[in-house]
């Protein structure tokens, strides 16, 4: 293979963001902003003139670690991570910690080092690295709420790294291979890859974190978190488990689920965020189609899916940034005030519902071709149900009730030039793949010469889309938001552990003899057993994390001292205690 | 400068307007256009898509409505008791 690029060795793109984070505290003033765009831009340069090959192959503890299998997949994932990073680290520009700056740059940069790990084992250092340093980006947030949400969030996602952990583990054991290939479905270690994976591209039920975690995190770090997390895990799924049977069912499913909680959210980024997952089904069902095509689908989704959903974001952060204020409820009649980020938000919205000439219209129709082409019909019509949803909420109920309607006295202004240049660039990109789609469809792992715009695609959306916002005329009334929160599978780990500890202490206390024999004998038994697991994982993992946690905040001030003493050391080795636990279970029982 | 639009009664009513002409529009050019790629039976029917997007607006709504209603959604502040 060619390593002729733009340079003669191979430097990983991502690694420029990870290790150039590290040169952040040399940098003060204009002199530090320019560095955080320079890195981007030149991974991004990279990237772009990158000839595909395998580069980057390491040998550690005897084990093979490939961590630059540039292919065509690999590379369109990379090539609009580091775009995202781009836009994302513009329009937080502002912000005044070097640790938020800090750990968005390891998160962009590990978003990256997945698309081009060529085996598992570097797989799962880059993920790891993700869940770890994107859960600062709620953290910066600094309030009651957003330390809470860290948590769940980074518990979640520890759970989704030690599957990850042990289904790699036990696939080794079995093929003697740690190469990042199709892996072959059937099986508890391609099961637990399998979770890791949706998991991370929030399938439900493991998706609640999502809406949990988002709305929570700072205005820029949820721009960044809407890029990178569920994108990289479609790339992981579209990698190992293209043409999966059940993740057509799951990605419809998803597509649905997030639309119908997206009726009932009245907080305009967590509406946002159960679009995300909304979307993401549209690409996990593609993945699970599996065909030609339908893997176009799923990258080209993704592709513009970034670009709209970090513009909405953007939009909505910048609303959250001026008013203060982040519910339906209280928000009304702001475009008087913001008229540009009124402006280029509805660009956004236009995209993600797939309007003609933006960027969803020319993305979107590839998954639902690749449908049609297979004769899934039930398929086909319920994503198409979907997208109206998401014209519904996106392109007409979250802009009405925020920019529109009645003012009920949220003030603000457009915010400041770095923010709404990002939302430019976001938007200009929307409408260029939309008018020009070759752009993106040169870019896909497979060649194409997919037509979006014949007369037939264009009527058929025309009038889904006019219909529609009819349906919405209608409904005006009832669709503003309410003062509720919904209820999602979060549910379990925020409330549901309580009642059972309470349900279990009642329990005990009886002491009817039946009650208490068949508790010790059947209950206790297994409790125990549980529990010690629980508690193994409980004091590895869970307290490493929380402690870790806590003692971030004692030395806020030495944001990136954190990263030198042993916590990072101590999480490694409980989480290897963690998942050397679950796989020992895991073996015992089968 | 969108004000001007919005705040006034008699431009946004001429906006509806144009999307009413619209609506109509493409079922009309849904029934003369000439079909090519036709896979699924509602191919064949004109207007089948905007019956399919009213339908499918109002069924989100209602069905969402009542599940939220009946079950999922929660008095702000739930989970901090």
């Amino acid at each position: 293979m060619s390593q002729l690029g733009l340079l003669s060795t191979w430097i990983h793109p991502g690694a420029i963001l990870v290790l150039g984070a590290f040169l952040l505290p040399l940098f003060k003033g204009r002199v530090k902003k320019a560095y955080l765009l320079l890195m981007p831009a030149l991974a991004f340069v990279l990237i772009s003139t990158m000839e595909q090959g395998v580069y980057g192959v390491i040998e550690v503890f005897g084990q093979e670690m490939v961590f630059g299998r540039a292919d065509k997949l690999a590379i369109i994932f990379a090539y609009i991570f580091s775009i995202a990073a781009f836009i994302s680290i513009l329009y937080g520009l502002r912000v005044k910690e070097d640790g938020h700056h800090f750990s968005s740059l390891i998160y962009a940069g590990s978003a990256i080092g997945v698309a081009f790990a060529g085996d598992f084992l570097t797989l799962l250092v880059f993920w790891e690295f993700m869940a770890f340093s994107s859960v600062f980006l709620i953290l910066y947030r600094r309030t009651e709420s957003a330390y809470k949400a860290a948590y769940r969030y980074v518990l979640v996602h520890a759970v989704s790294g030690v599957c990850l952990m042990g289904g790699i583990f036990l696939q080794y054991q079995q093929t003697k291979s740690m190469a990042f290939v199709p892996v072959e479905v059937g099986g508890l270690a391609a099961a637990l890859i399998l979770i890791g994976f949706l998991i991370n591209a929030a399938v439900p039920p493991f998706g609640a974190w999502l809406p949990d975690a988002y709305p929570q995190a700072t205005i820029s770090g949820a721009v960044f978190m809407s890029a990178f997390t569920t994108k990289s895990a479609v790339y992981a799924l579209a990698r190992g488990f293209a043409g999966t049977e059940i993740l057509i069912g799951l990605g419809v499913f998803m597509a649905l689920y997030g639309v119908v909680y997206a009726v009932l959210e009245n907080d305009i980024r967590r509406l946002l965020a159960y679009h995300i997952i909304s979307q993401v089904g549209y690409m996990v069902a593609a993945v699970g189609i599996g065909t030609q095509m339908a893997i176009n689908g799923a990258c080209a989704h993704a592709f513009a899916h970034i670009l709209y959903k970090g513009l909405l974001f953007m939009g909505t952060g910048s609303v959250i940034y001026a008013t203060g204020k982040s519910k339906l409820s209280e928000l009304g009649g702001v475009y008087k005030y913001m008229p540009i980020t009124f402006a280029l938000y509805m660009i956004g919205g236009f995209a993600i519902s797939s309007v003609p000439l933006f960027s969803g219209f020319v993305s979107k129709s590839m998954v639902l071709s690749a449908a049609a082409e297979e004769h899934m019909s039930w398929t086909w019509l319920l994503l198409v149900l979907a997208s109206a949803g998401t014209f519904l909420h996106t392109g007409l109920k979250l802009p009405y009730y925020t920019f529109m309607a009645k003012d009920q006295g949220a003030k603000g202004e457009d915010p400041p030039l770095n923010m709404i240049l990002a939302m430019g660039i976001g938007a200009f990109l929307c409408i260029f793949v939309g008018v020009y789609p070759k752009y993106l469809y040169d870019m896909l792992p497979y060649a194409t010469n997919y037509i979006p715009y014949t007369t037939e695609h264009i009527v058929w959306t025309g009038q889904i889309l006019l219909f529609t916002w009819f349906g919405f005329y209608l409904y005006i009334k009832k669709l503003g938001g309410e003062e509720t929160v919904s209820m999602d599978t979060d549910w379990f780990y925020r409330l549901g552990g309580g009642y059972f500890m309470v349900f279990a202490r009642r329990v005990a206390a009886k002491g009817d003899d039946f009650v208490s024999n068949l508790y010790k004998t059947i209950v206790l038994a297994w409790g125990m057993c549980l529990a010690r697991l629980s508690y193994e994982l409980d004091k590895g993992v869970v307290d490493g994390l929380v402690n870790g946690v806590a003692r971030f905040f004692v030395g806020l001030g030495g944001s990136l001292r954190r990263f030198q003493t042993g916590q990072l050391h101590d999480y490694a080795l409980s989480f290897a205690l963690g998942a050397f636990i679950l796989i020992s279970f895991l073996i015992l029982v089968i | 400068m969108f004000h001007k639009i919005f705040e006034d009664p008699k431009k946004t009513k001429v906006i509806r307007m144009v999307l009413y002409v619209l609506m109509v529009v493409f079922i009309i050019w849904d029934v003369l256009m000439e079909r090519h790629h036709m896979i699924f039976p509602w191919d064949y029917v004109p207007g089948f898509s905007a019956l399919y997007g009213f339908v499918s607006c109002v069924l989100i709504i209602v069905i969402s409505k009542i599940i939220g209603k009946l079950w999922l959604q929660k008095k702000e502040g739930y989970y901090d008791k």
